[in-house]
């Protein structure tokens, strides 16, 4: 059924007891033209315009666990395109352009919020930085604007403006930036692909990849049988290095835990999202009033879905360095999610040396923002067999031909991405 | 785990003490062909169970240790030093 403002009520006054629901729950057939194994944002958002926009229904995505249970619903829930390098910038602002415009599209209430993503500098070289990713983003038709002190105060006056060891100077906005309600967005394209017949099947884990002839993948073992697949496209963030073995592949990644954590609920205390630029520190408030925040990884390979207190600790100081009043505030939860560190920090949307095995993955912890362009370029390569323009730079060889989109500049070491 | 490392030179100490390379890669001979190198530099096998990594106790003895550790558990399998691993002086 489609939602309105009419639906809603006319439901309310029968006490919201007859709802539909918004999927429905298949067997798995014996096989499909397209297998998806991950039902995680990208998975989902993937069959979506796999669907919508190339005609390609006979789709399955198969989820290990529940749609949501990954990191589609464990992070901060972020979104911009502040990216410097033309490899990204353009993929990030295709991504912004569609989360514009995405609830209409998916008549699905993500509560995309654009209150604006703020970076904060300390220091001139900082600011010099900052000028030339603002410059790079507005040559790319991004919005951004370089705010100096006076200019950060007025937005965010909870900041600690005299801190003797980093003076906060300025920062660099995106007012287009901002938070999307995260687990609502696979729902809503998890629907949005259900009601166009692709088959969401939950707690389905996959096992294996079964093999053929010249070694062409034929289909997939799972907990509930094999699935057969003409093409087979492997999403599962933070467990690529694991499904890609089940055919072979060795990838360019290692998975990390990153940690979250999220406050009491407050009266409205920042309206925006604000980094810390002398240290990884980010913070947003969700609109039940809890501050929502997070920092670095925890520095070394994890599958396991919670992190270490030195991380904790680590976080808590950088934030109430950044805004001492946090120091008062109780925090309600904390937890982690695993997740692709790739070589260069850089995602990787690609075929595979396989020819009908393709791979979207190495999202690292910037992949919630990603998740429609991901979805629209990953349907667009499965396809077409051909990369969409913004996602050409994606490339799984780019490291053995030194085409690495390195963001940060720390060179092949996870850890520092 | 891994809050606590078991150094060999200086006992249980706090994993802030610590930082951490990761994976224990062999590093290829200076004239290998550019295939051995690109799956040294890039390539992790990523194991999810115990994996070989590279650890420095910055803020004790200032060793590189090998620390084996469960991916999965984070529990600590053996810790040893990485110059007498490879066959040197501890
Ligand atoms: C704490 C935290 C904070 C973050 N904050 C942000 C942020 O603010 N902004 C931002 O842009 N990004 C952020 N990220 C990164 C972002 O969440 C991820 O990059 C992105 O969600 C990954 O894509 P996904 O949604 O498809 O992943 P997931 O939701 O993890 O989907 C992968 C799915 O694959 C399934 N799967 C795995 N193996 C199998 C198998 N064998 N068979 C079947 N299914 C399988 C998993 O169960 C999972 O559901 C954050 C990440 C974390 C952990
Ligand atoms: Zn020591």
């Amino acid at each position: 059924m489609r939602y309105s403002a009419l639906s809603v009520f006319l439901k309310g006054l029968s006490g919201n007891r007859d709802w539909p629901r918004a999927w429905r729950a298949p067997e798995p057939k014996p096989s499909y033209d397209v297998v998806i194994v991950g039902g995680g944002g990208h998975g989902l958002a993937t069959a979506y315009y796999l669907a919508r926009e190339f005609g390609i229904t006979d789709v399955a995505v198969l989820e290990k666990g529940w749609l949501g249970s990954g990191n589609i619903g464990r992070n901060t829930t972020i979104i911009r395109s502040n990216y410097l390098l033309a490899g990204n910038n353009p993929f990030y602002e295709f991504s912004m352009k569609l989360w514009e415009g995405l609830e209409r599209d998916f008549n699905f209430n993500a509560m995309v919020s654009q209150r604006g993503v703020l970076n904060l500098f300390h220091s001139d070289g900082q600011r010099d930085a900052y000028r030339r990713r603002g410059n790079a983003m507005r040559l790319h038709g991004v919005d951004a604007d370089l705010l100096d002190r006076d200019g950060v105060r007025a937005r965010v006056p909870t900041i600690d403006f005299d801190n003797a060891r980093f003076p906060v100077k300025g920062g660099l906005l995106q007012p287009r930036g901002g938070t999307v309600r995260h687990d609502a967005v696979a729902w809503g394209y998890a629907r949005g692909a259900d009601a166009r017949g692709v088959d969401v099947i939950q707690h389905c884990a996959v096992t294996g990849i079964r093999r053929g002839p010249g070694g062409l993948v034929l289909g997939v073992e799972t907990e509930r049988g094999f699935v057969g697949a003409r093409k087979l496209a492997l999403a599962t963030a933070g467990h690529s290095s694991v499904t890609a073995a089940m055919a072979g592949l060795k990838l360019p990644i290692e998975s990390h835990v990153l940690q979250a954590f999220v406050t009491e609920g407050l009266k409205p205390l920042v309206d925006t999202v604000v980094t810390f630029g002398a240290g990884h520190f980010y913070v947003s408030q969700s609109d039940k009033g809890g501050l929502v925040f997070g920092g670095d990884i925890d520095g070394y390979n994890s599958y396991a879905r919670r992190g270490n207190l030195a991380t904790v600790e680590n976080v808590a100081e950088a934030g109430v360095a950044m805004m001492p009043s946090l120091s008062r505030l109780k925090v309600l939860r904390s937890w982690g999610g695993v997740m692709d560190m790739s070589m260069d920090g850089s995602p990787i949307i690609d075929r595979t040396p396989v020819d009908n095995l393709y791979l979207n993955a190495g999202w690292c912890y910037g992949g919630f923002k990603a998740t429609p362009a991901s979805g629209y370029c990953f349907a667009h390569l499965i396809a077409t067999g051909e990369p969409h323009p913004t996602a050409a730079a994606m490339r799984l060889d780019r490291f053995a031909r030194g085409l690495t989109i390195d963001e940060k500049g720390q060179g092949a070491q996870p850890n520092l991405h | 785990m891994a809050s606590l490392i078991r150094c060999p030179h200086c006992g249980p100490r706090p994993r802030e003490e610590f930082t951490v390379r990761g994976a224990v890669v062999a590093r290829p001979a200076p004239d290998a062909p550019d295939a051995v190198w690109y799956d040294a530099v890039y390539l992790r096998d990523n194991p999810e169970g115990p994996l070989d990594e590279h650890w420095h106790h910055a803020a004790g003895c200032r060793r590189w240790l090998v620390v084996t550790r469960d991916t999965l558990t984070h529990e600590t399998l053996a810790v040893v030093d990485a110059a007498a691993a490879r066959g040197g002086r501890p």
